[in-house]
């Protein structure tokens, strides 16, 4: 090793120094510590304190509430994720037929994205509202969208829906601006159709950032928290409590330490799994493509 | 296409978008609707519009405080961010660093990582600090969990920096802080406007960490102050409404004002391996 690449390792270690500073004391130390609380019997109030082995997992496999929240997480994930990219993709190839414009509906589209959920949640309270919202008054139905277990759920997603399919569009519209003319132009010289031209080329040229998009959006709506813990609380009767929810009112609310850290745990495991199982699908597809 | 019917369907894109925005516009509307006429809907629209709901937010709520707090705490988090991330993608991206594959793989890997997964030791360690309620500690926890994301956008941004001006800097003898300020940090000014943009909404919008890490005026940011917006005996939607648009506000410059920057960091986010 020369002199100067000694420098260079030196120099690099001291760049990254704060960094790894930081992520080890505030992601990687309490990522250890939950799985510690996870095996604790912890409940501040009552002074209980003790080591309970997996006795908090034990109890969840058995938890009702806990499967309910595991399958609305599901649902809530599966159907926010399909609407956003069938919307997006539909809002990015709109976008891409405009002339004049773009800026204008860019500016409209990334409105719903850039707010905080909270805000989100917010607007679609207001939205929902039973006799003056303005779905009620459109649909002429007084409908209890936040307040009925049947329709809650889809409400939720609806919502979810409208603020982050704009990242999807997005994300799909610079894909379909970095396609070089001339692969159009080919096309038509062959006597390709319009529709013969987005099936064969279009779609087929965004799968790869489709697959991008669906991984960074499934890990979004896997952990998702803010929406239905502003919108309903996880009401009514529970239909809408995810996973992500269920911990933190287990941590926050009923005070059990341990238990909840127990369901943190389950959300962080199955937030790496499906992240490491795109990742090989990506990677799987990068050699084939 | 003739060129009307072109213009035509230029337009039809723009109208389909604004009535998707139609839900942010309703509460626009509503925020300046007189409270009587809120909930007697039809009609649609008001009779006249008025302040008296920014009024209100202004004077009588907590929501001031929380928007100082937002404007603070956000800054902050996006320039703590950007001190350690520039150096470390820096590292990342030009300089051989030991345990690179590791390192990236690790970046990589926090970007996903769920929020919930640290939340209560997180708390447990602010008690114990005495960080709870503090500007100190929402700070440092949203410029942790914004870092990797950070790194990973202002490597690639690094990366497209041409090492030939890099070489010329370091042939005239420029140290390494000569080089991030003449050379490195102007050449990256654009890619380093992306990152702050996205780092800044980030912390403006969080709200897991925000309303679990704050007790009261002191330190709650605006995502809490309006989770919590107080109604005595009924919902009053007009100031909620009006509460909701002052929260929006800095997010609805950058998509109008610094929408170039929001979308070269958010495609490169996606786009970069």
């Amino acid at each position: 090793m020369t002199g100067r690449e000694r420098a260079d390792r030196r120099r690099a270690l001291v760049y990254i120094a704060p960094t790894v500073l930081a992520l080890g004391v505030l992601t990687v130390y309490p990522g250890i510590w939950v799985l510690w609380l996870s095996l604790q019997r912890r409940i501040p109030i009552f002074e209980v304190s003790r080591f309970a082995g997996f006795e908090n997992y034990a109890f969840l496999a058995v938890d009702a509430r806990f499967w309910s929240a595991g399958k609305t997480t599901a649902v809530f994930t599966l159907g926010s994720v399909a609407l956003e990219i069938a919307l997006g993709v539909a809002v990015a190839l709109a976008i891409n037929t405009q002339r004049r414009g773009r800026r204008l509906a860019l500016s409209l589209l990334l409105l719903a994205w850039a707010m905080p959920a909270v805000v989100a949640a917010k607007l679609f309270e207001w939205l929902y509202h039973p006799s003056a919202g303005l779905v009620n008054v459109l649909l002429g139905w007084p409908i209890n969208w936040l307040g009925d277990p049947a329709v809650a759920l889809p409400a939720v997603i609806f919502a979810d829906v409208w603020r982050t399919m704009p990242f999807v569009a997005v994300l799909c519209y610079a894909r379909l601006l970095s396609i070089p003319a001339d692969v159009y132009e080919a096309a038509q010289v062959d006597g390709a159709g319009r529709f013969a031209t987005l099936t064969r080329i279009t779609l087929p040229l965004l799968g790869r950032i489709l697959l991008l998009a669906i991984l960074f959006r499934s890990l979004d709506a896997l952990r998702a928290f803010d929406i239905m813990f502003v919108l309903t609380g996880g009401g009514p009767a529970g239909t809408t409590e995810t996973l992500t929810v269920y911990a933190y009112r287990a941590l926050f609310q009923t005070l059990q330490l341990g238990f909840g850290s127990a369901v943190s745990v389950v959300v962080f495991v199955l937030v790496m799994t499906v992240a490491w199982a795109y990742l090989r699908l990506l990677r799987a597809g990068a050699v084939t493509a | 296409m003739s060129p009307r019917a072109r213009t035509l369907a230029d337009l039809a894109v723009v109208l389909a978008l604004a009535a998707y925005a139609i839900p942010f516009f309703w509460q626009l509307l509503t925020s300046f609707k007189p409270e009587a006429e809120l909930l007697r809907v039809p009609p649609l629209l008001p009779s006249r519009l008025t302040l008296s709901h920014y009024t209100a937010v202004i004077t009588q709520s907590v929501m001031p405080q929380a928007l100082v707090n937002s404007l603070g705490i956000a800054t902050l988090t996006t320039l703590v961010s950007l001190l350690a991330g520039v150096p470390a993608a820096y590292a990342v991206a030009r300089l051989p660093l030991p345990g690179k594959r590791f390192l990236l793989l690790a970046i990589v890997a926090s970007t996903a990582f769920p929020q919930i997964a640290t939340v209560s030791p997180l708390y447990l360690m602010m008690r114990t600090l005495e960080l709870r309620d503090t500007w100190t500690g929402l700070v440092l926890v949203h410029a942790s969990f914004a870092l990797p994301l950070t790194i990973w956008l202002l490597a690639g941004f690094v990366r497209e920096i041409p090492i030939e001006a890099e070489e010329a800097a370091s042939v005239d003898g420029a140290g390494p802080v000569a080089m991030f300020r003449w050379v490195i940090v102007p050449l990256l000014a654009p890619g380093l406007a992306s990152t702050a943009l996205l780092t800044f909404l980030f912390s403006w919008n969080e709200f897991l960490f925000a309303y679990t890490f704050t007790v009261s005026e002191a330190s709650r940011t605006i995502p809490v102050a309006l989770a919590l917006f107080p109604g005595v005996f009924e919902v009053p939607w007009g100031d909620i409404a009006a509460a909701s648009m002052l929260a929006s506000l800095p997010p609805v410059v950058i998509v109008i004002a610094l929408q170039r920057f929001l979308v070269r960091g958010l495609v490169a986010g996606a786009v970069k391996e």
